[in-house]
């Protein structure tokens, strides 16, 4: 936990622009991160939706939790949608049409982000559209009944990755959606989880502030497809945090930044025996995820000297 | 507020067009509280009014009495336990569901 | 205004441009590229003040176009052949959430093999897709279609977004002689876009809400009644644009009709050369009429009906071919409506100008000739595919 005084409740804006009443799983952390990332956008705003977990709960016709203009299309287009409205505005509030502009915000699960809408994505980052991206990665398709993504860690057991007698599940390394971000040389991108609610509220006014593109990945624990009991998702963030499995950071203009550090990282096998999904590993499989996690937490903090 | 669907029973009359929806937030009208088998109940004298379990809770529907105790409101509260695991000063219990 | 040469892209985008247009979000493919270029020259140029997307595929492309038009700009894109089939799925949620994008379609056959040549199998693939559908025949209405195209679409009775198809090549590189309009005279025609629930923080609404099967079905009658009342707008529309054009057009147009036993069904560009045909069989003395199908989308029963229930024979051509099934869907939209009626023509069906292949002024008359034949033996033939060797 954050070294906060205990006066949480004057520290965050009261009001919810994502309403109680959704069809999220019990104990979902990515339907928190929503509420939260929603409360920190506030009521100016205008939201591209990809098809997920998130735009299904929360819109069953004619039923709706947003409480600002929303707008869900298609499963891999969240950040062309996006583009659209960006540049509706621009040209609206050029022509005299509209006298604001509402910040664009696109969300999408990891399936949307990082698979299915990886090039919209990219198209989108390339023509420097002002567009907040916002990945929430459950690490799995999870809304069709937890199928792999290819942000679905290493071993990791899903319906279309599943662990067998042949197989210890997902045999690729999560796909590094930040590092691609970066590639595309955009201003402002950063990683942040529920679990530390001020850090990612902080991080979704940076973005906001950003003129320009800006993508933020958010890890949100999933009890149904990691398979742990639903009371546990802020744990659950939090040991992928302390363990370096999820390294919390920011990349400012190409300048990275390291906001939680640890003297030590929690063994890896702390994180990975909470959960279902990675029940099925062998001692050495657990060992090789160790020092993936090792190297890939070492090249970060090279790219901190840099 | 009832947890009766309203799609029920709607003519293609009613529905706005490009099946638009204009009351924001009307999910709110969804009684999630009946998913729960435990629910959320503080302790008011170990609670100390930090507000942990409201901004932990996933619904969201975890707010203030005017004492300034904090409360789930039974109507959404899917009973995840999430409050009662994060509470610092372990006020909040969960009790089963009859 | 004078009468002008030009390029049919090229004066349909002089169409956008009196229009407006807001944004425009657009990947080029062959034969639209001169639309979406001479476009991007008018942004940069200033004399189109818009937003110009150089989006990264079709997909993106048409997803753009509905933030855009969600969000009440006037939003225009074009595509052609493959790019129309890449946006295949984005073009139904177009329709069915109410957003009037328009598009010019420089129709290309789909690939395999890969063919950048005109012929209708792109606008065939998206016959259901909920949008209303027009096909020019020559630049003029290229021009004409596509101002009347922001008029329809947008309308607010109607919300729905418009294509206007134009045959590759035919239309979309060849120089013609045409006639635009004057700022003012489109200023008058063309009212500004808005949309009764465009995007806005000061009336937070949700689009793109899913349906369970206890409410789904209504949502389709509702899309599907509204989509064909939107004919009471496009016959005014039309209506208008005569007023300040001079030029009028209908669902259906006739050539040399009014007598006629025997008539020929044409949509796009061919219609042009058929009428040469026609002229040229009327001078023997043939009582041969043409109609052309204009509104493709909806559909103009009533129309069609009226104009061939005299006829005793009546021709279609078709410029896509379903394979293994009733192999012109023109023809076999037109057998459809003409099913319940007591009196009808025979209708007998043929394809031609697959992948820019043409059909030459003979080949219309042998066609019409082999029509009435077949017609008069009765039975099932073999639908004969224009031309084709072997």
């Amino acid at each position: 936990m954050e070294s906060f005084a205990i006066y949480v409740p004057r520290l965050l804006p009261r009001k919810d622009f994502f309403a109680p009443g959704h069809r999220a799983c019990i104990g979902c952390a990515e339907a928190l991160a929503v509420r939260l990332v929603a409360k920190a956008l506030g009521r100016e705003v205008i939201i591209s939706n990809a098809t997920g977990c998130m735009e299904i709960v929360s819109s069953p016709f004619p039923t709706t939790s947003w409480r600002v203009p929303w707008i869900h299309t298609l499963f891999e287009n969240a950040a062309a949608v996006g583009s659209g409205i960006e540049a509706a505005l621009k040209i609206l509030n050029k022509k005299g049409v509209r006298t604001k502009k509402p910040k664009v915000v696109a969300m999408g699960g990891d399936g949307a982000t990082s698979d299915i809408g990886l090039q919209a994505l990219s198209g989108a980052w390339e023509r420097g559209h002002d567009l907040l991206y916002v990945c929430f990665d459950n690490e799995a398709y999870m809304n069709t009944g937890i199928q792999r993504s290819s942000a679905t860690p290493f071993g990791a057991s899903t319906t279309t990755s599943p662990a067998g007698k042949l197989s210890i599940g997902q045999t690729r390394w999560k796909k590094n959606m930040p590092a691609i971000a970066a590639a595309h040389d955009i201003p402002y991108v950063a990683t942040a989880c529920p679990s530390y609610p001020f850090d990612l509220i902080d991080k979704v006014n940076k973005a906001v502030a950003t003129a320009g593109p800006a993508y933020l990945h958010v890890l949100s624990p999933c009890p149904t497809g990691w398979r742990y009991p639903p009371d546990l998702s802020i744990r659950m963030g939090r040991l992928a945090v302390e363990t370096g499995v999820f390294p919390i950071y920011e990349i400012e203009n190409g300048k990275y930044k390291l906001n939680f550090d640890f003297p030590q990282l929690r063994p890896v096998r702390d994180y990975l025996a909470q959960q279902g999904r990675f029940r099925h590993l062998p001692e050495e499989e657990i060992e090789r995820i160790q020092e993936g996690v090792n190297r890939e937490y070492e090249k970060l903090k090279k790219k901190l000297e840099a | 507020m009832s947890s009766k669907h309203k799609e029920t029973g709607l003519t293609w009359q009613d529905i706005d067009i490009g099946c638009v929806i204009t009351s924001p937030g009307n999910a709110a009208q969804y009684k999630t509280g009946d998913w729960r088998s435990e629910r959320a109940v503080w302790n008011k004298d170990r609670c100390i009014k930090c507000g942990i379990c409201s901004i932990y809770c996933p619904e969201g529907c975890v707010n203030q009495d005017s004492e300034g105790y904090f409360e789930a409101d039974l109507y959404y509260c899917k009973g995840c336990g999430i409050c009662a695991r994060e509470c610092w000063t372990q006020a909040i219990e969960m009790v089963p569901e009859e | 205004m004078g009468m002008v040469g030009m390029e049919g892209s090229l004066a349909l985008a002089e169409a956008v441009r009196l229009a407006d247009a807001d944004v425009i979000a657009a990947y080029p493919i062959t034969p639209q590229t001169h639309i979406v270029e001479r476009l991007a020259e008018m942004v940069a140029n200033g004399e189109l003040n818009a937003e110009y997307i150089p989006v990264e595929s079709e997909h993106s492309a048409m997803s753009a176009c509905l933030g855009s038009s969600a969000t009440g700009a006037r939003t225009f894109t074009a595509t052609a052949g493959q790019g129309l089939e890449l946006m295949h799925e984005v073009l139904y949620v177009a329709s069915a959430m109410r957003l009037p994008v328009i598009m010019a379609v420089a129709n290309r056959a789909l690939s395999a093999p890969l063919s950048v040549w005109g012929d209708h199998s792109d606008a065939m693939a998206v016959r259901d897709c909920g949008w209303i559908q027009m096909f020019a025949e020559n630049g003029q209405q290229a021009f004409d279609l596509t101002l009347c195209a922001f008029r329809i679409g947008e309308h607010p009775d109607v919300l729905f977004p418009v294509m206007v198809h134009i045959d590759g090549f035919h239309l979309s590189h060849v120089v013609e002689p045409l006639v635009l309009l004057e700022q003012s005279d489109v200023d008058k025609f063309l009212p500004k876009y808005s949309h009764p629930f465009a995007l806005d923080p000061d009336r937070p609404v949700t689009m793109g809400a899913f349906a369970l099967p206890n409410v789904f079905t209504e949502t389709k009658q509702a899309q599907d009644t509204a989509l064909k009342s939107a004919m009471s707008v496009i016959l005014q529309a039309w209506q208008e644009f005569s007023e300040i054009s001079g030029r009028h057009y209908y669902p259906v147009e006739h050539y040399r009709t009014e007598d006629a036993q025997i008539l020929l069904l044409t949509m796009g560009s061919f219609s042009e050369t058929a009428m040469v045909a026609i002229d040229e069989m009327r001078e023997e003395g043939k009582k041969v009429g043409l109609i052309r199908l204009r509104l493709w989308r909806p559909f103009p029963f009533q129309e069609v009906r009226q104009a061939v229930e005299n006829a005793e024979v009546l021709v279609v051509l078709d410029r896509c071919l379903s394979y293994a099934g009733p192999p012109g869907p023109v023809c076999s939209e037109i057998k459809a409506a003409l099913y319940s009626q007591e009196k009808r023509p025979k209708v007998v069906g043929f394809i031609g100008g697959l992948g820019g292949r043409d059909i030459s002024v003979q080949e219309f008359a042998q066609m019409i000739a082999k029509g009435v034949d077949i017609a008069e033996r009765g039975g099932e033939e073999e639908t004969e595919i224009i031309g084709v060797r072997g």
